[in-house]
């Protein structure tokens, strides 16, 4: 018999206050966290709007010496870990650690710390032999961000399959895909999964400033992230971690677990077309979203809600606005579309989690979170994107997509729990 | 290293020949395609050049002749005519 | 779609770029010669730093193999990748264009990324000021390029991914690849080339205090030696062409060996005395389950050999206790590349692979015999030829990762 993965527990530190519960006033309530960079002075940089974490490592539990040891990356994502599963229930380590894996997307690995030791080592640039002797103890693990696994499968006492999953702007996806394989194939009845990215460094601003990524929209930060209205300029950076526990259903069962949803499909693709760009018809997403409803034996028109990777480029909405019509079909205009990265920007390897954990409490509460900030739709952005306001809908079935540098194309649907039950 | 971007002073004009220059050190050269040939009206695409090649080179030519060039001075620009037209247009008024 | 554990899945290709040969038949032949590519650092000046010895890869001119239009947005690893996953790609004889438009995919490891390229513009910018910062920057440097950058190149549109797990992602990439076939993929083009040899790199080398300092390029790194120094960093790795065994059949494609078994396992946290290993046992024993092997069916091993006495313990312990004391032939060749860090188990793989074809044994280069705390047959002096049916590749990365896979020539 087919081994069924479900969720069991959800963890965030999003933009604005950390906790999942945080997390969905802020969006089920239409407002943002986007606003000035506050964390070093953006002056220099062409586009400085982010949105930040409030995030007080201490009052987030974490003790001195892992503060110094871990990158904000791994201090998001051991506080989001501890968040899910606490709400998961489970008691971990477990009986049996080895059948307890980790797997955590990430784009781009500890770069603040990565960044501030680079800047002690060469003297702010002044040296390209930069002097080993300043180096931090734990610098070679700001280096290799296998070491954000490793802090969460030493959090959870997992020694069953831990890897950090890095494909860019999917990667959030990408890590629960690889975790239901885990499940699927035996390797693990309980992955802990889910994404981490803190990149708002001056390193990173220079490199999306240097391809016209970022919005320059400065003036405006509350509105600078404006998925499918027409006057959308670039993608607003964030940061944050969501962590979900992932567990094979029959083990959730028999510990009577609460189920928010099933992992019921998962596609990915390339598009091995560019690094940076897409192409506008959106061919390979669209497959990824078919392979993804394939996978769990769901026709496009049951899909109640499409959580969008809606960046806020020019390119990605009119992408995906595609990629939608050609694997949904009229369903494309009949179902609600929307993109939280209008509210919490977009936090590379881990926006793809904390979508999902929209997701998890859109079924939870019958709710869509909204589009912020879409006042005026590109005409070709003609599909229903849920416009500044939350929306009540029964939602059982939901389609959550990605799109990532490198040309990563992922789509993840959820099911209802009702139907795991059944 | 920082030989390689001083800034160029006193230029008025960027010649096809410092484009094509320019664009190979940022972006390379198609295989298939010959940038010494006549090129001013061929599309970058057809030269094998995408947005990221401009971008790359955009950047370069901004460094290098100080020159600021805006997303509206970029904005639509197809081929090494129109690209030359409009950096040239920065660098005169600069001058 | 399911995850089918009966697909068989088989490598067709092997492509190489190792500090010892550029390309699988040079690096090959260096290797059972016993020549090391570790040698005086040279990339740039380390005479300022207690290790000038690295493995860095040969004479490579990207312009005689890379697209020009690739060179200035790639870093050096990322060239490098490019090469071994073309000539993996060729030595298959597979052409893409004639699969399925989703049929092949990529699945990488890495470890710190494009890291001297980003080097490079973390200087422009601290230096200069962000306008100085590539507009390549934002990818060339993460984790994810080399996947992306090889799709790209080749047209591959299928499932792809890169995983990050320290040094056991060589194996771990395969295992994924693996995967992506059991679920219906026909062709992956997976493995590792990896390598941070910049000063920046080096800096974060240096702090996991595993670096050897020796001066001597032949005394520098000797894995499973009573007076092993400690690390040599290198660059490198390898790529396969692994592919769904009934696909490769049907065309008839000559294959290296079947990728038999695999499983990752982790530690976590430093262990008490005389169970560092036990996660390492875990993950090999899977691995042989997975494979449907028994130990005394291996016919050789390629260890990890960190080169570090603590972790060679660890690991001689691990294979004593599946193999018994000196119970099957256990080699590093890796004491002629040095550490490649996500590419050192993909070249042991590649290398299982070459030694199952030619039923040779490379050996370990440099060290005359195991320490007195290792319990091992440890191939040293010269290859040893035996008749070879099954190996097993053995991967760690740093904190707690354990990766095995088994390879097993086809009957």
């Amino acid at each position: 018999m087919e081994r069924r993965i479900v969720i069991t527990g959800i963890g965030a530190v999003a933009p604005g206050k950390p906790g999942a519960k945080e997390y969905w006033e802020l969006i089920s309530n239409g407002r943002t966290a986007t606003r000035t960079i506050s964390s070093f002075d953006p002056a220099p940089y062409r586009s400085r709007v982010a949105a930040e974490c409030d995030f007080d490592p201490i009052a987030a539990g974490l003790r001195r010496q892992e503060v110094r040891r871990m990158d904000r990356a791994t201090q998001f994502a051991v506080a989001a870990a501890r968040e899910a599963v606490g709400d998961s229930g489970l008691d971990l380590p477990a009986a049996d650690p080895t059948t307890v894996g980790v797997s955590l997307g990430n784009a781009v690995g500890c770069t603040t710390s990565m960044e501030r030791e680079y800047t002690v080592l060469s003297n702010e640039g002044a040296d390209w032999l930069v002097d080993h002797r300043y180096a931090v103890p734990h610098l070679y693990d700001h280096f290799v961000p296998s070491s954000i696994a490793v802090e969460l499968a030493r959090l959870v006492g997992a020694q069953g399959p831990v890897a950090l999953v890095s494909d860019g702007c999917t990667s959030g996806l990408d890590a629960i895909g690889h975790a239901t394989d885990l499940i699927r194939e035996g390797s693990a009845d309980v992955v802990i999964s889910g994404g981490t990215d803190a990149p708002i460094s001056p390193i990173t601003l220079a490199c999306f400033d240097a391809i016209k990524a970022t919005t320059p929209r400065n003036d405006d930060p509350e509105h600078a992230s404006r998925p499918f209205d027409a006057t959308r300029n670039g993608l607003v950076l964030g940061e944050g971690a969501a962590v979900l526990v992932l567990e094979e259903l029959e083990h959730a069962r028999r510990r009577g677990a609460r189920i928010y949803a099933e992992v019921a499909g998962v596609g990915t693709r390339c598009n091995a077309y560019h690094m940076t760009g897409l192409r506008s018809d959106g061919t390979e997403m669209a497959d990824a979203i078919t392979h993804a409803l394939a996978e769990a034996r769901l026709a496009p028109e049951s899909i109640d809600y499409v959580n969008a990777h809606g960046s806020s480029t020019k390119q990605n909405d009119r992408h995906e606005t595609a990629a939608f019509k050609t694997a949904l079909g009229k369903h494309a205009y009949d179902v609600p579309v929307s993109s939280v990265k209008s509210m919490i920007g977009h936090s590379l390897g881990a926006i793809g989690a904390l979508e999902l954990v929209a997701c998890v409490l859109a079924m939870r509460d019958g709710l869509i979170p909204p589009t912020a900030n879409l006042h005026e739709p590109d005409p070709v952005c003609d599909l229903d994107y849920v416009p500044l306001k939350a929306r009540e809908a029964e939602v059982d079935n939901v389609l959550s997509v990605g799109s990532g540098f490198g040309g990563f194309q992922t789509a993840v649907v959820l099911a209802r729990p009702e139907r795991v039950a059944a | 290293m920082s030989d390689a971007n001083a800034t160029v002073t006193g230029v008025t004009e960027l010649t096809v020949e410092d484009l094509t220059r320019i664009m190979r050190e940022s972006a390379g050269e198609d295989e298939s395609v010959d940038l010494s040939g006549d090129i001013l009206d061929s599309d970058f695409t057809e030269l094998g050049y995408d947005s990221l090649a401009l971008l790359e080179t955009a950047g370069r030519i901004s460094r290098d002749y100080g020159v600021e060039l805006s997303d509206d001075d970029l904005d639509g620009i197809a081929t090494p005519r129109e690209f030359l037209t409009a950096v040239n247009r920065t660098l005169t008024a600069a001058a | 779609m399911s995850v089918d554990t009966t697909v068989r899945t088989v490598v067709t290709g092997v492509g190489v770029a190792a500090p010892n040969g550029m390309g699988t038949e040079a690096y090959w032949a260096a290797t059972l010669a016993g020549r090391s590519g570790i040698a005086p650092t040279t990339r740039y000046d380390a005479s300022g730093y207690p290790l000038q010895l690295a493995g860095e890869v040969p004479d490579f001119e990207p312009e005689q193999h890379i697209p020009s239009r690739l060179i200035p947005q790639t870093d050096h690893g990322t060239r490098l990748s490019l090469y071994a996953a073309d000539e993996a790609l060729r030595d298959s004889t597979l052409d893409p264009g004639q699969l399925d438009p989703y049929g092949m995919g990529v699945a990488t490891a890495s470890s710190m990324g494009g890291f001297e390229f980003g080097q490079r513009e973390l200087q422009n910018l601290w230096s200069k000021g962000g306008r100085f910062v590539s507009a390549y920057q934002s990818f060339a440097w993460f984790y994810a390029v080399n996947t992306g950058q090889i799709s790209i190149r080749h047209g591959l549109r299928g499932s792809s991914n890169t995983v990050v797990t320290d040094a056991a992602g060589g194996l771990d990439a395969v295992g994924n690849a693996r995967r992506q076939i059991r679920k219906g993929t026909t062709a992956m083009l997976t493995g590792g080339v990896d390598g941070a040899l910049c000063p920046l790199g080096y800096a974060g080398q240096y702090s996991s205090g595993a670096l050897s300092t020796a001066g001597d390029a032949d005394r520098a790194f000797l894995p499973f030696a009573d007076d092993a120094p400690g690390q040599v960093p290198g660059e490198g790795g390898a790529f396969l062409v692994l592919e769904d065994a009934a696909s490769a059949r049907r065309r008839g494609a000559r294959s290296y060996g079947e990728i038999a078994g695999y499983a990752a396992t982790f530690d976590p946290g430093p262990l008490p005395p005389g169970q560092e290993g036990t996660g390492l046992v875990r993950a090999i024993r899977r691995a042989l389950r997975d494979a449907g092997t028994a130990a005394e069916d291996v016919d050789v091993v390629f260890a990890d050999a960190a080169g570090v006495p603590d972790l060679d313990r660890a690991e001689s312990r691990a294979l004593a206790e599946v193999f018994g004391p000196g119970g099957v032939p256990v080699t590093a060749p890796k004491s002629m590349t040095g550490r490649l860090f996500a590419g050192g188990a993909s070249l042991d793989l590649a290398t299982a692979l070459l030694a199952l074809r030619d039923g040779t044994i490379p050996h370990t280069a440099n060290v005359s015999r195991p320490g007195s705390g290792h319990p091992i047959d440890l191939v040293t002096g010269e290859p040893r030829e035996a008749d070879l049916r099954r190996a097993l590749v053995v991967a760690r990365g740093r904190g707690g990762f354990n990766a095995a896979a088994v390879v097993r020539r086809d009957a």
